[in-house]
Formats: structure tokens, C-alpha cells, sequence
């Protein structure tokens, strides 16, 4: 635990807890925008040489995650005059203790996954595939669909970490291009929730089935 | 073979401009004939290039081969023209070239705003994509371009897709296609396992027989013969070349059909010694093809579908002739290669002619009378004397009228199908090939002769048929281009026979390169030194100059001769009628009925007479748009299916929440089981 990646990694998992377990939005999307910012410090702290290439992700993941996404998530959430999640289809308690379990078996499951050498020691996998699962369970147990985007940003954040475990396979062009796709998705997002309103007063995504054959 | 041969960058040129044909029309202004014009030019263009290559390589022996790096897995794109894909190249830029044309008087852009221009799109990209496959020698961008081709065509035979009855044929052709190449990927991945690379080249000597080859055939057949429409896998084809605008229609019919061979024959072509039982599975297909197709064009209450099943009957022709080569190639019997191979390919060549003039000919009927059914049209030959003297003309080249094209080609397959049971070490199978090529050919005289004659001949039996009118010149233009061609093209067969030579040793070529010892121990000899096509050809001059002379001197004497113009006699009857005539489907019913399977057989409404004084009874032929044998095995079965699935239904929750802990629930499943592996087997 005396690395400092771990430590960050750490912090990471502890804000999955946060965000699963308040009912207000504002903080949600606070939680999941200060993880976005500790991942963006997470390619410098396990690269220790600083070239251009991962100086320039750390950037744009920071602008991103720390304040575009949470920017349009707080304008989006004003317009829609929607400040808590209530009656998730899983209560806060509940869905904490699914999230203690999910974060023990990523533990134990990593363990067991045939890691290069230099990741083997580090939290890196462990975290990846709690906050991983910690973005399920917000997508699938919360019924606003502000809700909804935080948890695809967090499952969005839990393959960031995985990525960074293939970060020297990868070129700069696959991380950017995730990156953009994020934004744009989250950016259609916010359009879709204000039409969503308008159409049916309502922001439960519950009441979205009508397209099913 | 050097890879920067002229004629590479003729056929990059040819395809570039034919598949971009329809791009600059997207951009044009919307009802204007700008774009269609510049469209109908760039494929014309696109074509004479494209010719120019396919002759070069077939008569001047050139060809080229390339292989370009590609970041795809399945290693380098493979490109390469050899005789056999320049024979096959020709009808893929002839017939679409015209068809353009055709299409600016039938599919205008004034007429059509909405469908025009995603039509020639669609068109063009066909054409180009046809072209790609027939160049394409590894696996992979065969599979890609060969799905580019059927989505093409998909959407160019869509186009009136405001009718149910297109949009359901389209369906199933999606579904038929998508099943065929199901069967494809399945045979380029064990072709792949066994050659141990995605590149369709031979070894020297060519690939040996296993197990595995058997599959890989079987798989070729059917993906391929699907999209060729073999019986009994013929049933997306009718409904799919019906309902698409007739230059479509001859486009698919004419050429996508003959892709599919080619598929075939390439593929076969790779093994050395093949087993005797793939030629005879050929043969026998071909033959159940012909002879089954003719009886259900019979059957055909509708014009277009008519000709569909009439390519039905074609392509078992073709396939027929491929068998006998395969045959041939097993046993070692190289006549049998040229004589089979020989007859297919021109058969290749001249159906692709003579379909096309039949369909842009049926599309001018049913521009000029406004429908497609046989029994409300009659008596346009006074209408329309030149497209209706042009499709007499294409009638009898489909039937192998001497001397026009059809003739040729199937004189070939017939003297190898003799050969091959006359011989020494006679084919059993050969032997019931050639009757019932025969028995096939009496059918189709039957199924035209309904077709041109209660079309053509006789009294209208509708008011619409009664006010046609001969099409514009750009639908009469490629009509009568085609119907010159397809007198002229059988005349010219000797010539043509040092081309068709040149693919049939291109056939050969991977498996016995000159020089080695292979199961053909001898080489194939020329086709004009077995069937002297060049006397037949003079002969059938000969016959025509004297057709000329009888008609030119008759003609004369009519001039001369004084006579009134009056109405046949008529029985007695004091009003007679158009509709006193024999119709399509009394004259199809008989031969459909009898000699197609119970269940293949065209659906019929009889309404019998009943009592002394009969009302109101009928015989008639629905046009349905479904293939019989579709709605009576293949429904049911696929029903059946359906039915099965049905709780499934209830996965499909309808909230997006629940397919989410579907995701999760897999992703946790699959950690679960990674996990569990990793502490069952220590590592």
C-alpha cells in the first residue's frame, strides 16, 4: 500500500461508495467528477518517464471528467429542476453492501487473472473491475437518468484504469478517440434528457418501454 | 503476370468510376437530369474500360496480380485477373452499362424523386462490387465484397419500397443471401484451416481431397448455388427479380446469377483430383434446375417472374456444363473439361444477353401497359414492333434457335453430356443429364411460346394493353443493341472460342501447371478442334442470308399484292372479345402442374364449372409473392422455429435497466469463470 498509485486507486474505489450511497445528484456527479480528476494524475504516476503522449491525456482527461462532463451534468440537472434520486429500484443500504461484495470478489478475482509481472503487486486490476461494477449498479439499480450518465461515466472510468495497464500497446489515437466518444455521448445525453422532459414531464427512465416489440 | 500491368489499371479505373457512378447524382439537385446523365456516362465509361481489360486479358493472354498490405487480420488483400474472372468481367460491364442507359428513360429522376437516386447509387455500387469479387483471390475481401454486392443489390431491388409485395421478396432474398453466405464463411474458414492462409491460390499440383474438401464443397454449393439460384435453392429469386425496376432485375438476373458460378468454379477449381461425386452432384443439380425451372417459368402468371424462373432453368444449364468438367476432371477426361466448361461459359456469355434483353423488353411492356400480368396484356406486336421483333428475337436465342446465341452454348454441353455417355467408361449420370436437358428445353419452348404469344400476339385483353406505346429512345436504344447482339453473338462464337479456351486453362491451370504430371494427363484440347463451330457458324449465315431473301422476296409481293385488312373470323360470335382468347395461365397450368414436385408445384385458383349453365368459372394463376416451395415447406418450418423461440420473448423486457443486468450479469458470470478456472487449474 506504500505506492503512491495505490493510493490513488484507493481513493477511487472509496468515491464508488460515495456516489452509490447519496441520494443527492449534485453530489453524485461531484463524486464521479473528482474521480475523473484522480484518474487523470493516475497515467503520470504509473509512467514514470513524463513524455508529451501521456502529459496530453492526463490534460484532456482532467478538462473532461473534472469539468466538461460535470459542467453539462449540473446544467442539465438545473434545467430539469431534479436534485435527488428518490425510490431507486435499490435502496442506498442495500446497494452499498452490493458494492462492499462486488469490490471483495474483484479483489479475489484478480488475484487469479494472469497479470503482467509489474502490475501484478498493484491495485490496478482490483480497482478497475470494482469501479467497474460500481458503475453497473448505479446504471441498473438508479431510475433518473441523470443517475443513469454518472454511472456510465464511472463505468466509463473503471476501463480508464484497466487502460492504463495496456497504456505503452496502445496508441494515443485509441485513448482520444474513447475520450471524444465519452464526451459526445454524454453531450447527446444531456440533449436526450431535456427532450425527455419536455415529452413526459418525468425523468424515470422506467417509464421508457414503449419501444420494445 | 507483373503487377503493374495495364490492365490492372484499366479494371481500377473501370471499377472506380462504375462504383462512384451514382455519387455525384446524391449531390445534384433533385429532379434534374444532371446527375443521372453524368451517372448513365460514368458507368459507360466505367465499362469500355473495364472491357477493354477483360479482352486484353482473354485474347492478348495478359493478367495481373497484387497483393496489397492490409491492416485487416487474414493477411494480405489478394487481387488478380486471370482468364476466368475477364470471362466472367464481361457481362458484369456490358449489361450494367446499358442497363444505365435504360434506366434513364425507365427510372427517370422527374418521375422518380424519391427512389431515383438511391437507385443508381445502389446500382453503380453493384456493378463495381460484382467486378471486385470476380478480381478478388484471398478469402477475406472476396467475403467483404461478396456482402457488399448482396447488400447492393438488396437495396437497388427495394427500391419501390412502398409496396409490401417488394418489401416482403426483399426480405427473403435478405435472409436467402444471408444464409448463403453463412455457408461461405463457413467454407473460406476450413479452406483457410487447410491451406493454412485466407489466399485462394492453388499449390502446384492443386489441393489435395480430404475429409474436410467434401465439407468445403458442400458449403460451396450452397452458399454459392443459393446465390446463383439452383434449385431448390431458388426460392428468394423470383419475388426478389420481379420486384426490382427491370434493369435491376436484368442486372440480377443476367449477372449476379453467373457471380455465383464463377464462386463456384473457382473454389472447385483449387483441388487437384476432385472426387468423382461432386461433378455428378452437379450434374444432377443442373439438370433438376433445368428441368424444374422451365416447368415453374410455365406456371408464371407474371411477366417478370416469368423470365426469373427462366434463369432458373439457365443457370441449371450452366451448372450442368460444370458438372460434366468436374467429371471430367476426376476421371481425367480433358474433352469433358472443354466440352462442359466450354458450353457453360458460353452459356455464361449469351444468357447474360439474351436475359437482359428480355427484362429491359419486359420492363418497355410494362412501362407502355402499365402491368406486369400476362393475362391483361395481348396483341402488342402492332403497339410495339420493335421491341416486341427485339424480344421474339431474345425468346429464341433462350430457346437455342439455330443459328442465335443460345444455340451455341447448349450444342456444346450437349455434344460433351454425348461424349461423356457415349464413350468408353461411360457417365451413368450423364446419361440422364442430357434428356432431361432436353425434356427442359421442350418445356421452356412451351413456357415462351405462352410467353410471346399471349403477350405479343393476338387482341388486347385489357384497355391498358390497348393504348401501349413503343418506349423512348434510351429504353429502345439498349433493347435494340442487345437484341443485334444476341443475333449476332452466336454467329461470332468461333471467334469467341479462343477466349473461352484461354478461361478453360485458367480453370485448369492451378491444379496442372504445364509441364507436371498431373491427374489430367493430357492437355485440353481447343474447343473448335471437338465441335466445329466455325462451319456451324458459316452455316447458320447461310441460313439467315436465306431467312433474309424468303422474307425479303414475300415482302415484295405483299407490296405488289392488293388486300384488305379485316378481323379473323370469328366463329360466328357477334361480339367477340379480347378476353376470348386463350390466356398465360390456361397454357402454363397443364405443363406447371405436371411436372414440378408436389410441393414446388405454382400455387393455382380453379373456380370449376358447375351445373348446366355455368357462371363465372376460372382458372388462374395468383401471382403470389412467394415461390411455392417457399410457402410450403420453408413457412412452415421457419414457423415452426418461430413458434419455439416464442418465450424468449420475455427476455426482451423493454427497460433499458434490465438489459443492463443482463450485461452485468454476463460480466460477473465470466469474472466468476476466469476466476474459478484459475483456482481449478493451478497455473
Amino acid at each position: 500500500m506504500t505506492h503512491p498509485v495505490d493510493i490513488l486507486l484507493v481513493l477511487v474505489i472509496l468515491l464508488n461508495f460515495l456516489v452509490l450511497g447519496t441520494p443527492s445528484l449534485r453530489m453524485t456527479i461531484r463524486g464521479a467528477a473528482l474521480q475523473g480528476v484522480l484518474l487523470a494524475l493516475l497515467p503520470l504516476l504509473v509512467h514514470r518517464g513524463f513524455g508529451w503522449r501521456v502529459g496530453a491525456i492526463a490534460v484532456a482527461t482532467m478538462a473532461l471528467k473534472g469539468l466538461l462532463i460535470p459542467g453539462l451534468l449540473e446544467k442539465a440537472m438545473r434545467d430539469v429542476h431534479i436534485r435527488r434520486e428518490v425510490e431507486p429500484y435499490v435502496g442506498f443500504v442495500p446497494s452499498l453492501f452490493l458494492c462492499a461484495v462486488g469490490t471483495a470478489l474483484a479483489i479475489l478475482f484478480s488475484g487469479n487473472l494472469p497479470l503482467a509481472p509489474e502490475h501484478a503487486g498493484t491495485l490496478l486490476v482490483p480497482a478497475s473491475l470494482a469501479t467497474l461494477l460500481s458503475g453497473f449498479l448505479v446504471l441498473t439499480t438508479r431510475k433518473k437518468a441523470i443517475s443513469q450518465v454518472v454511472g456510465y461515466l464511472i463505468l466509463e472510468n473503471g476501463i480508464f484504469v484497466f487502460g492504463q495497464l495496456l497504456i505503452e500497446a496502445m496508441p494515443f489515437l485509441v485513448e482520444a478517440g474513447v475520450l471524444l466518444d465519452l464526451f459526445v455521448g454524454i453531450f447527446i445525453m444531456g440533449i436526450v434528457i431535456n427532450h425527455i422532459r419536455q415529452e413526459f414531464s418525468s425523468l424515470d427512465t422506467e417509464l421508457l418501454s414503449e419501444l420494445k416489440d | 503476370m507483373e503487377a503493374a500491368s495495364p490492365d490492372g489499371l484499366l479494371l481500377a479505373g473501370a471499377i472506380a468510376l462504375v462504383a462512384l457512378s451514382g455519387l455525384p447524382g446524391l449531390l445534384a439537385r433533385k429532379g434534374g437530369s444532371g446527375g443521372e446523365r453524368l451517372s448513365a456516362l460514368l458507368v459507360g465509361a466505367g465499362a469500355l474500360l473495364g472491357l477493354a481489360a477483360s479482352a486484353r486479358v482473354l485474347f492478348l493472354g495478359g493478367g495481373f496480380r497484387v497483393e496489397l498490405p492490409s491492416p485487416l487480420p487474414g493477411g494480405p488483400l489478394l487481387l488478380s485477373a486471370d482468364a476466368l474472372s475477364a470471362l466472367f468481367l464481361v457481362p458484369v460491364f456490358l449489361v450494367p452499362a446499358l442497363g444505365a442507359v435504360y434506366g434513364l428513360g425507365y427510372w427517370p429522376e422527374a418521375e422518380h424523386r424519391r427512389d431515383a437516386r438511391k437507385l443508381r447509387f445502389f446500382y453503380g455500387l453493384l456493378a463495381a462490387a460484382m467486378a471486385v469479387v470476380l478480381l478478388a483471390r484471398s478469402g477475406v475481401l472476396f467475403l467483404v465484397a461478396w456482402e457488399v454486392m448482396a447488400l447492393a443489390a438488396f437495396f437497388a431491388a427495394t427500391t419501390e419500397d412502398r409496396q409490401p409485395s417488394v418489401r416482403e421478396a426483399g426480405w427473403i432474398y435478405l435472409v436467402a443471401t444471408h444464409a448463403g453466405t453463412l455457408g461461405l464463411f463457413g467454407m473460406t474458414a476450413l479452406l483457410a484451416r487447410t491451406t493454412g492462409g485466407f489466399a485462394w491460390e492453388a499449390p502446384d499440383g492443386g489441393l489435395a481431397v480430404t475429409a474436410s474438401s467434401s465439407v468445403v464443397f458442400l458449403l460451396a454449393v450452397v452458399g454459392f448455388g443459393g446465390k446463383a439460384g439452383l434449385f431448390p435453392f431458388h426460392f428468394w429469386l423470383p419475388g426478389a427479380h420481379g420486384g426490382a425496376p427491370s434493369h435491376v432485375s436484368a442486372v440480377m438476373s443476367g449477372v449476379m446469377l453467373k457471380v455465383g458460378l464463377y464462386g463456384l468454379l473457382r473454389v472447385v477449381s483449387l483441388y487437384g483430383a476432385p472426387p468423382a461425386w461432386w461433378g455428378g452432384l452437379l450434374l444432377l443439380l443442373g439438370a433438376g434446375s433445368a428441368l424444374f425451372g422451365a416447368a415453374l417459368a410455365a406456371g408464371q402468371g407474371d411477366l417478370k417472374r416469368l423470365l426469373a424462373y427462366s434463369s432458373v432453368e439457365n443457370v441449371g444449364i450452366v451448372t450442368t456444363g460444370i458438372g460434366l468438367a468436374l467429371l471430367g476432371r476426376s476421371e481425367g477426361r480433358p474433352e469433358w473439361v472443354a466440352l462442359g466448361l466450354g458450353g457453360a461459359l458460353l452459356h455464361v456469355l449469351y444468357h447474360s444477353l439474351f436475359k437482359t434483353l428480355l427484362f429491359l423488353g419486359a420492363g418497355a411492356v410494362i412501362h407502355a401497359a402499365g402491368t406486369r400480368e400476362v393475362d391483361r396484356l395481348g396483341g402488342l406486336l402492332r403497339k410495339m414492333p420493335r421491341t416486341g421483333a427485339a424480344f421474339a428475337a431474345g425468346c429464341a436465342a433462350a430457346l437455342a434457335f439455330p443459328p442465335l446465341a443460345g444455340f451455341f452454348s447448349e450444342l456444346v454441353v450437349y455434344v460433351g453430356l454425348f461424349r461423356a455417355f457415349a464413350g468408353p467408361d461411360s457417365s451413368l449420370l450423364a446419361a440422364f443429364a442430357a434428356p432431361a436437358l432436353a425434356v427442359a428445353g421442350a418445356v421452356a419452348l412451351a413456357a415462351f411460346t405462352k410467353l410471346f404469344g399471349v403477350v405479343f400476339l393476338g387482341s388486347p385483353r385489357s384497355e391498358e394493353a390497348a393504348h401501349a406505346h413503343e418506349p423512348g429512345r434510351a429504353m429502345l436504344g439498349p433493347i435494340l443493341v442487345l437484341g443485334a447482339l444476341v443475333a449476332v453473338a452466336g454467329l461470332l462464337s468461333p471467334l469467341l472460342a479462343p477466349g473461352v479456351d484461354a478461361a478453360i486453362r485458367a480453370w485448369v491451370a492451378p491444379a496442372v501447371p504445364p509441364g507436371s504430371v498431373g491427374e489430367l494427363a493430357h492437355p485440353v484440347p481447343p474447343l473448335a478442334a471437338i465441335v466445329p463451330l466455325g462451319t456451324i457458324a458459316l452455316l447458320g449465315v447461310a441460313f439467315l442470308g436465306l431467312l433474309a431473301l424468303v422474307a425479303g422476296l414475300l415482302a415484295l409481293r405483299l407490296r405488289r399484292a392488293s388486300f384488305d385488312r379485316g378481323a379473323t373470323w370469328d366463329c360466328g360470335y357477334a361480339r367477340p372479345t379480347g378476353r376470348m382468347q386463350y390466356t398465360g395461365s390456361s397454357f402454363g397450368d397443364w405443363i406447371a402442374g405436371r411436372l414440378t414436385p408436389s410441393a414446388a408445384a405454382p400455387v393455382l385458383e380453379v373456380r370449376p364449372p358447375v351445373g348446366s349453365f355455368p357462371r363465372g368459372a376460372a382458372v388462374s394463376a395468383p401471382a403470389p409473392a412467394r415461390d411455392p416451395l417457399l410457402l410450403r415447406l420453408l413457412e412452415p418450418f421457419a414457423s415452426r422455429w418461430a413458434r419455439r423461440f416464442h418465450d424468449l420473448h420475455a427476455l426482451q423486457e423493454g427497460r433499458l435497466t434490465i438489459y443492463l443486468v443482463y450485461v452485468l450479469g454476463t460480466l460477473v458470470a465470466l469474472l466468476a469463470w476466469s476466476a474459478l478456472r484459475g483456482w481449478v487449474l493451478p497455473r
